[in-house]
């Protein structure tokens, strides 16, 4: 179960997410943000209320910041510690930008 | 002991987890460990599901083993599909940046780093791969 809320200022898209983003939910962002990634100069990810986190959901991290990284910036706020702790085992700690 | 027999397929993977969060939290598992073992369970069981039996279809065996004086779970997935040893796949380059990273053996190289142990052995046609973790 994964509650995606998108709020957009001007060039600004910003992404809550509340539940899981596993292999059942990634598909939902991945589609959630195609949709509006196009004219995204800034894209900022809330995870203060995202509880989980699998491979399938840093496929889609990975694949909105090498989108970002060509057209503007993407960062990441609030993450919770078991989340941080997943980011730094697989690299990805180094390849996004977590506040 | 318990176990679960399940159609190894994408959409039955809530069903999954529920069995191994049953259990978890029987034993008052740490919520920080539940997330590591419900990610190392998804792993494994979408890999099941998405390529042990391919074009075809087939079941998954779940075991889930508790040892609640010492604090110890192990998780047993066994299926009939086509021999796989998760081990023995090389480990992702997680130095790499965003451009040069590829995606593949991340999810395998998450359970090899949060587990505690992780055995595979093929026997009489069946993929055991098992799991084990202090909790």
């Amino acid at each position: 179960m994964l509650n995606i809320i998108k709020t957009k200022e001007a060039d600004t898209l910003n992404v809550k997410l509340e539940g899981r983003l596993d292999t059942t939910t990634a598909p939902e962002l991945e589609a959630e943000l195609k949709a509006d990634l196009g004219e995204t100069k800034a894209l900022v990810m809330d995870f203060e209320k995202l509880e989980y986190i699998s491979s399938a959901g840093l496929r889609v991290l990975l694949s909105a910041q090498k989108v970002m990284n060509k057209q503007g910036e993407m960062k990441i706020i609030h993450v919770n510690d078991i989340i941080n702790e997943i980011f730094e085992v697989t690299g990805f700690s180094d390849i996004l930008n977590i506040e | 002991m318990k176990e679960l027999r399940i159609e190894a397929a994408i959409d039955r993977l809530d069903e999954v987890l529920a069995f191994v969060d049953t259990e978890l939290e029987l034993m008052d598992c740490p919520m920080k460990i539940q997330m590591q073992i419900d990610v190392a369970v998804e792993e494994i069981y979408v890999n099941i599901a998405s390529y042990a039996y391919m074009p075809g279809r087939g079941d998954a065996i779940i075991r889930l083993d508790t040892d609640p004086q010492r604090r110890r779970v192990a998780v047993t997935f066994i299926d009939s599909g086509i021999p796989y040893d998760p081990l023995a796949r090389e480990d992702p380059d997680v130095t790499l940046s965003a451009e040069e990273r590829g995606i593949g053996g991340l999810g395998i190289y998450m359970v090899k780093k949060s587990m505690d142990d992780m055995s595979y052995r093929y026997e009489n046609g069946h993929n055991i791969l098992r799991i084990e973790k202090q909790i």
